[in-house]
């Protein structure tokens, strides 16, 4: 039901996190399995760029209809960006969690951890 | 009759020059000339002008849009609508308590202490507790209270490597915001595959000897008794950690168990959820809190005392007491209504208020057993959680199944709560419907279930429900962000 990407990796609290051309830089957001989930996104609180985080670590939350959920840190990293289109406009979280309903960019530090994210496969099997 | 969609002009909409529902003497306007001049507004407030009739159509109208307590049954309970029955507004207006003064001397007012006191014994032997404050005005100030005294406790003993407090995901949503405002941080407790607390988890969590408490709310929002809190709470206290308990389920434990006796520190009463005061929606209420000998010292200020030859005094003179947290003596009136509750329906009348929500609720649970998914299927106490589990494929979903309640003329249950239950519908008679009420909610909840199942169900009967009522669907999500908070905006 839930759209899984093949080129992504996951967590298990249902972030997805993208590689960028650039060395060391990925991209993350909540999975269609999330959205899905939380129901209508209504408000998003995000990092401040610039901001080095560890991985697990609270880094904002979104709030839907239903509930408030946390925004965890997939890696530990300094933030380069964060989507602030969102600020406005929340719903691409809903209508494109993968493109348009990013949630930040970052460099991360440990190339240990991203092997450790979740393959598609093994994401799939944690979501059903 | 059915009224769609009508949309009643607003009171500012209806004002017209000139307009009033009053007269004021001359005098008291030419009063209005000894304000100084830079006091003075410059423009009128911009108050909707009515007459008194006007007034009185208006309120009325809209009250008929409203679903109400007493039109018919709210499946949820004690948490948001459980009836107040007459008597306690027929006690309450007695004007003796009524037109009382907060400052009223003591040696006048000892009727009034009179009662407080007794309230106090009664919640004390209801609970188990060593001592109990009326003082808090409303279940979220209780919390507050609670978690204070414990830190104050932990502040007096010099603990002060204990910074965080344990919260079960079980627990209420409000536990969280309490912690944190009285400065501690939260761990979240998972609940086990029976949906409750295991000891061993708790005693994993507490080894590093920084937790100061725990939040335990019991029976839990999945409506299930924690089993082991007996010796969760004995294992608190041999880490010097204090025990919560929030007191929003105790509806389910009225004379059959005691957090007291059971180890717990200190607890709320939302009096309005289970001894019936109206639901304020904030206050005016009134969260009594009940405390062990632990955490006595640090009680709110005053302290209502019973002298030896039976007079009534406020005991001030409490150096380790948390310090006033309400004006006055908190909101006297609820406690009127408290107490008539309590002895209207005497010790046996209040062990048959659990049962009978206990029983109704497994009649729930069991009626509804089939057509619907249970979330843990196993007796439950006053409350049972189902889901849209049976029902999602079909396209139907709980906000669906919400609405389409609406429609068969009964107010929709709590919904998406607990989230430990994903698309959770959870369920609380109490004690104050009757079996054919229930019986004739868990029908419609069938009639539901089985519409369902036909197809193109969604088109048929949920799409844009709710339909028959004066106001239809609305678009929460639309609702929610683009907020329009004054007449001013539309």
């Amino acid at each position: 039901m839930s759209e899984i990407r093949e080129n992504l990796r996951y967590t298990t609290d249902h972030e997805w996190a993208e590689k960028l051309s650039q060395p060391k830089k990925v991209k993350v957001g909540i999975t269609d399995f999330a959205q899905n989930s939380l129901g209508d996104v209504t408000f998003v609180e995000l990092p401040e760029a610039g901001k080095s985080v560890k991985k697990g670590e609270v880094i904002g939350s979104v709030e839907s209809v239903k509930a408030v959920s946390d925004i965890f840190a997939p890696l530990t990293g300094k933030i380069l960006s964060v989507n602030e289109a969102l600020n406005d406009d929340p719903s691409p979280l809903n209508t494109a969690p993968f493109e348009g309903g990013w949630l930040i960019e970052m460099e991360i530090e440990n190339e240990e951890e991203w092997n450790q994210l979740l393959s598609a496969q093994a994401y799939e099997q944690h979501a059903q | 009759m059915t009224r769609k969609n009508i949309r009643f002009p607003l009171s500012i909409e209806q004002s017209r020059p000139g307009h009033t529902g009053f007269s004021l003497p001359s005098k008291t306007i030419g009063a209005v000339n000894e304000i100084p001049e830079n006091l003075r507004r410059k423009s009128t407030p911009g108050l909707p002008e009515l007459s008194e009739l006007q007034v009185v159509r208006h309120f009325t109208n809209l009250s008929t849009a409203n679903y109400s307590i007493d039109s018919g049954m709210y499946p949820l309970g004690s948490c948001t609508m459980k009836y107040n029955p007459r008597i306690n507004e027929k006690t309450a207006s007695n004007p003796k308590f009524l037109n009382i003064h907060p400052r009223t001397p003591d040696k006048f007012a000892q009727g009034c202490m009179s009662l407080m006191y007794e309230l106090q014994m009664c919640l004390k032997e209801i609970s188990g507790f060593e001592q109990i404050s009326l003082q808090p005005a409303a279940g979220a100030q209780g919390e507050y209270v609670g978690i204070r005294m414990i830190r104050a406790y932990h502040d007096l003993k010099g603990n002060h490597k204990k910074t965080k407090i344990l919260i079960p995901e079980s627990a209420h949503g409000t536990n969280c915001a309490t912690a944190v405002m009285c400065g501690y941080q939260v761990v979240p407790v998972k609940a086990n595959e029976r949906g409750i607390l295991s000891l061993e988890t708790i005693k994993e969590h507490c080894a590093a000897g920084d937790i100061a408490g725990i939040m335990i709310t019991n029976p839990n929002t999945v409506g299930l008794f924690e089993e082991d809190i007996v010796k969760i709470a004995k294992h608190l206290h041999e880490v010097d950690a204090l025990v919560y308990c929030d007191g929003a389920n105790l509806n389910a434990k009225l004379g059959l168990t005691r957090p007291g006796d059971a180890g717990v520190d200190v607890m709320h009463f939302n009096l309005h959820k289970t001894f019936t005061t109206p639901h304020g929606g904030g206050g005016p209420g009134c969260g009594a809190v009940g405390v062990s000998a632990r955490l006595q010292p640090h009680l709110p200020t005053p302290i209502l005392l019973k002298k030896s030859d039976g007079s009534f005094e406020w005991d001030t003179n409490r150096p380790s007491s948390i310090g006033s947290i309400k004006d006055y003596n908190g909101h006297f009136l609820m406690m009127v209504r408290a107490l008539t509750y309590i002895r209207e329906l005497g010790p046996e009348g209040i062990r048959k208020i659990s049962r009978d929500a206990i029983l109704l609720a497994n009649y729930v649970r069991v009626r509804l057993g089939e057509a619907y998914h249970v979330a843990f299927e196993r007796p439950c106490m006053h409350e049972v959680v189902l889901s849209d589990k049976k029902q999602k494929g079909h396209g139907v979903k709980t906000i669906d199944i919400a609405k389409r309640l609406i429609d068969l003329g009964i107010h929709p249950p709590t919904i998406y709560f607990p989230l430990i239950v994903d698309g959770a519908i959870m369920i609380e008679p109490t004690e104050t419907e009757s079996l054919e009420e229930v019986e004739n909610f868990c029908l419609k909840m069938l009639q539901i279930a089985a519409e369902a199942e036909e197809s193109d169900a969604f088109a048929k009967y949920f799409a844009g429900a709710p339909k028959t009522t004066p106001t239809t669907r609305i678009n929460e999500t639309k609702a929610a962000r683009d907020l329009v908070l004054s007449w001013k905006e539309l």
